[in-house]
């Protein structure tokens, strides 16, 4: 029986190694939730076990019932018919399969019936599902909405809407981009008004590329405050789908035919706030797009593995020159960098998970005054929480931005192994190449991301993470001992390559360098996190190598470009494109 | 509310047959093969849930078998079993399918009333097809085998679909009444994770004298039968004495069937022929199967 838990090693690795002990503790607090129902753990082993028995199930489930149906997804595709959008027949069978098993509502705690998950390990339903199908989980997915409405909505929207999300009875859809507010939100103009005659909201206004856009429950972002540009007029509102908005029209894709994008007309929709006036964009919206962008960074990461996936079992079966093309030095050197991409990436999403885990107990132990829990004082609770919070902001972007780059490159390469055969629609490859390609897109571009990422960088965020690497090894280094030394080096230089922007006060120079300074700091990541994984496990210390010695050279160039700090291209953009502006 | 007693049986997965899983003596090496839920018992489990959900039921899983066999019985309260129960004696031990079905017959008469008994056609480590007609005779109710669809119930009666050769036939039954379920019956559901959450600390008495690895994140106060029995986690187990069964008809006394000996039989190609892809071609390729009884 197929099963993409049981049968990846690299998922396998990541869960063994998982110590979560406090993190679980204080999401099932100290296992007091059992006393309420039946189907809490009752200790930490006991937790353990469930998410186990939850990753298999999920593992067979999307290896046996989605995957073999995400070839007719894809075919038939969501579809307008009278107005409404409708999935296509295999997107509703696997939502049913998994409706059916409990599976909805992964995080979402258990007095509304979800299964009160961490982050972790919701995280690798979520990649396995986009394995088997990339556009389901645009669907499946799409509970980040219930997960935002959980966080900031009252106790009422909650009591009424999250029941109905983890019983599978309504999905989510979170509707932000407009025609001229794209990755630029501040732009949104759908108005929201009061109307003090029925005491309601009511939203006016287009929003385009909405990702399941038929959905029963929708998050809006809309301008409640008149006369404002900004991203400070700008509220989050809860709206229900009624006859106040229309759906125009359903967009024709070049992937992820099975999840539905949508342009909707909303006239006078009657709405309701959530949370406060005016915090729409500036909290809602960021925390809403945090989740969304991991979960995009892990879509892509599952996309990838499929592609891999198949690209190696074509390459052990394929034969020319008289041998299995694997065997081939230029089939396996793309094979084993795409791995190597795999599993970097893999630590990189679930180191990212995890902190997203340990900021959210920490808050819900400040929330709920547990004061003793985690036995430090709330000052330095708070201390610890707004680091971690400066974490997620760094992590969640680059995770994105080097996920859905390399899951880009990985089925480019997947077709490249299979030739010709690749570039046919009887192969599963030339799917997954085109449903990576919005990843690098959706919930902000890589551009986008880089932009995200570069305060961290500029405020040395990483240097504690390198530290903490470099710690763990200290005395264990043995036959790492010279890389280690190399990642020491670099990090100064990484460190002056810094300093150099920050002293140069060029935002052009800063804006231009920012991606080159970002896979700088992604080399050193990786490299580290290669080493500490090769303490455990074989395949990683060859990993560890490979990485040294293939990757990170290309330190170096970074660098260099860097402190030349060469301008002809900023200064002459317009002269190498022959253009005027 | 109907009540419906579903038999299953823990098998060895015969699915991916090596040639250590023979023992010299003609018996199955069950540690060569990991034990699974038959699978047309899954179908017919899945057959009485969905009573269940249209017209409201008790569902009731009965097995014999060793004390592991409490493993399938956990798995039918994932799927939405009510009622399960573990027939396990030394004494059974060794039972053909009439000793089986003499036992299975004895353990349902101690349950009072019941309307239906799904069972799944056939197990695939003897592949016989006889335990579920065999319990009917038994127990002197009608059966009726290879059954794809239930097209109506109420009180008195059932109507269902069942396929036999080149066709499918419909017939009604009075209740109570033996079905055994076809593979293609169905697509039987996964387990529930929250009932998994739940019902993976339901054991049996055996399980619970001899607490082991699998027990470890049980609390401690819940380990007494008592408390189990409160939580609807203790898994029924039912020796001879319990269904009154006679020891003569039990096990390898009551079973007439002898394994006289048992052949390896390997199955390969040993010639290819060629059929030219035109209609002589295949016209003596329908010729020579219909000459082979084939077709």
């Amino acid at each position: 029986m197929a099963n993409f838990f049981t049968e990846n090693s690299d998922r396998l690795f990541h869960f063994n190694s998982l110590d979560i002990k406090k993190i679980v503790e204080s999401l099932e607090d100290n296992f007091n939730e059992h006393k309420r129902f039946d189907y809490a753990p009752e200790n930490y082993e006991d937790a353990m076990d469930n998410y186990k028995r939850i990753l298999e199930l999920v593992g067979q489930i999307s290896a046996e019932c989605i995957a073999p149906l995400a070839k007719s997804v894809d075919e038939q595709g969501a579809f307008y018919k009278e107005g409404e959008v409708e999935y296509a027949e295999g997107t509703k069978q696997s939502f049913e399969t998994l409706r059916k098993a409990d599976l909805i509502g992964g995080t979402l705690p258990r007095k509304y019936g979800g299964l009160n998950l961490p982050n972790v390990v919701n995280n690798i339903i979520i990649e396995m599902v986009s394995e088997a199908d990339a556009s389901f989980m645009n669907i499946y997915g799409l509970q980040d909405i219930a997960v935002t409405i959980n966080k900031f909505a009252s106790e009422e929207q909650k009591e009424k809407i999250l029941p109905l999300f983890c019983k599978g009875e309504v999905t989510g859809s979170m509707d932000l981009t407009e025609p001229e507010a794209g990755s630029d939100l501040q732009a949104v103009q759908t108005k929201a008004t009061f109307d003090e005659k029925e005491n309601c909201w009511k939203l006016n206004g287009v929003k385009r590329f909405i990702t399941n856009g038929g959905a029963r429950v929708h998050l809006v972002l809309a301008r409640s405050e008149e006369g404002t540009q900004d991203a400070r007029g700008l509220s989050m509102f809860l709206y229900l789908k009624d006859g106040g908005m229309k759906i125009r029209r359903i967009e024709n894709k070049l992937g992820i035919h099975g999840s539905p994008t949508t342009e909707l007309e909303f006239n006078d929709a009657k709405c309701e706030l959530v949370g406060k006036r005016r915090f729409g964009l500036i909290k809602y919206v960021m925390h809403l797009m945090n989740g969304a962008r991991l979960g995009v960074a892990i879509q892509a990461l599952g996309i990838a593995q499929a592609a891999y996936n198949k690209a190696l079992k074509y390459a052990l079966e394929r034969k020319q020159f008289g041998k299995k093309i694997i065997e081939l030095p230029a089939v396996y050197d793309m094979l084993t960098n795409d791995r190597m991409d795999i599993e970097a990436t893999r630590s990189l999403i679930y180191h990212t998970g995890l902190i997203v885990d340990e900021l959210e107990s920490i808050e819900k132990t400040l929330e709920e005054k547990q004061e003793n829990f985690f036995s430090e004082k709330p000052a330095n609770q708070r201390e610890r929480a707004r680091k971690l919070s400066e974490k997620v902001e760094l992590f969640t972007p680059l995770a994105k931005y080097y996920s859905t780059e390399a899951a880009n490159r990985i089925c480019y390469n997947a077709i490249q192994i299979h030739g010709g055969t690749g570039y046919m629609q009887d192969f599963d490859v030339e799917r997954h190449y085109r449903d990576a390609r919005i990843t690098s897109i959706y919930e902000g571009t890589t551009q986008f991301q880089v932009v995200a990422a570069i305060g961290g960088i500029m405020t040395k965020q990483m240097d504690s993470e390198f530290e903490k690497f470099r710690k763990s090894a200290q005395g264990h280094e043995g036959e790492f001992k010279d890389v280690y030394d190399v990642l020491l080096k670099y990090e100064r230089m990484f460190n002056k390559a810094i300093d150099k922007v920050r002293e140069l006060k060029n935002k052009d120079f800063r804006d231009y360098i920012a991606r080159t300074l970002i896979d700088m700091a992604l080399l050193l990541y990786m490299a580290y996190s290669f080493l500490d994984e090769a303490k455990r496990n074989p395949k990683k210390a060859l990993f560890a190598r490979k990485f040294a010695m293939e990757r990170l050279p290309g330190f170096e160039p970074n660098y260099h470009k860097v402190m030349e700090v060469d301008e002809t291209t900023i200064r002459n953009y317009e002269q190498l494109l022959e253009i005027k502006i | 509310m109907y009540q419906i007693i579903v038999l299953v049986k823990q098998v060895p997965d015969t699915r991916d047959i090596t040639t250590k899983t023979m023992k010299e003596d003609g018996t199955v090496n069950r540690t060569a093969l990991p034990a699974i839920f038959n699978p047309e018992d899954l179908n017919a489990l899945e057959a009485a849930l969905l009573i269940k959900e249209k017209y409201g039921a008790i569902v009731t899983v009965i097995t014999m078998g060793p004390p592991s066999a409490a493993e399938i019985l956990r798995e039918s309260l994932y799927r939405g079993a009510d009622k399960v129960i573990l027939l396990t004696d030394r004494r059974f031990a060794g039972s053909d399918t009439l000793a089986t079905s003499y036992i299975l017959s004895m353990a349902i008469k101690r349950i009072e009333k019941f309307d239906i008994i799904f069972t799944g056609r056939q197990a695939i480590d003897g592949d016989t097809a006889q335990v579920g007609p065999q319990v009917a005779e038994k127990l002197n109710i009608p059966q009726i085998t290879y059954m794809q669809e239930v097209l109506h119930l109420n009180k008195n009666e059932i109507k269902i679909k069942r396929l036999i050769d080149n066709g499918i036939e419909v017939l009604k039954s009075k209740l109570p009444v033996l079905i055994t379920v076809n593979n293609t019956s169905n697509t039987p559901r996964f387990p529930s994770i929250k009932q998994m959450a739940k019902f993976k600390k339901a054991i049996s008495n055996s399980e619970l004298t001899k607490v082991s690895n699998t027990l470890k994140y049980l609390s401690p106060e819940r380990y007494s039968e008592e408390t189990l029995i409160q939580n609807r986690l203790l898994i029924n187990e039912w020796n001879m004495e319990d269904i009154n069964a006679n020891p003569i008809l039990c096990g390898i006394s009551g079973s007439p069937t002898k394994v006289f000996k048992i052949n390896y039989v390997t199955l390969e190609t040993k010639e290819t022929k060629e059929i030219p892809p035109n209609e002589k071609g295949i016209k003596t390729l329908i010729q020579e199967l219909i000459k082979e009884h084939i077709v």
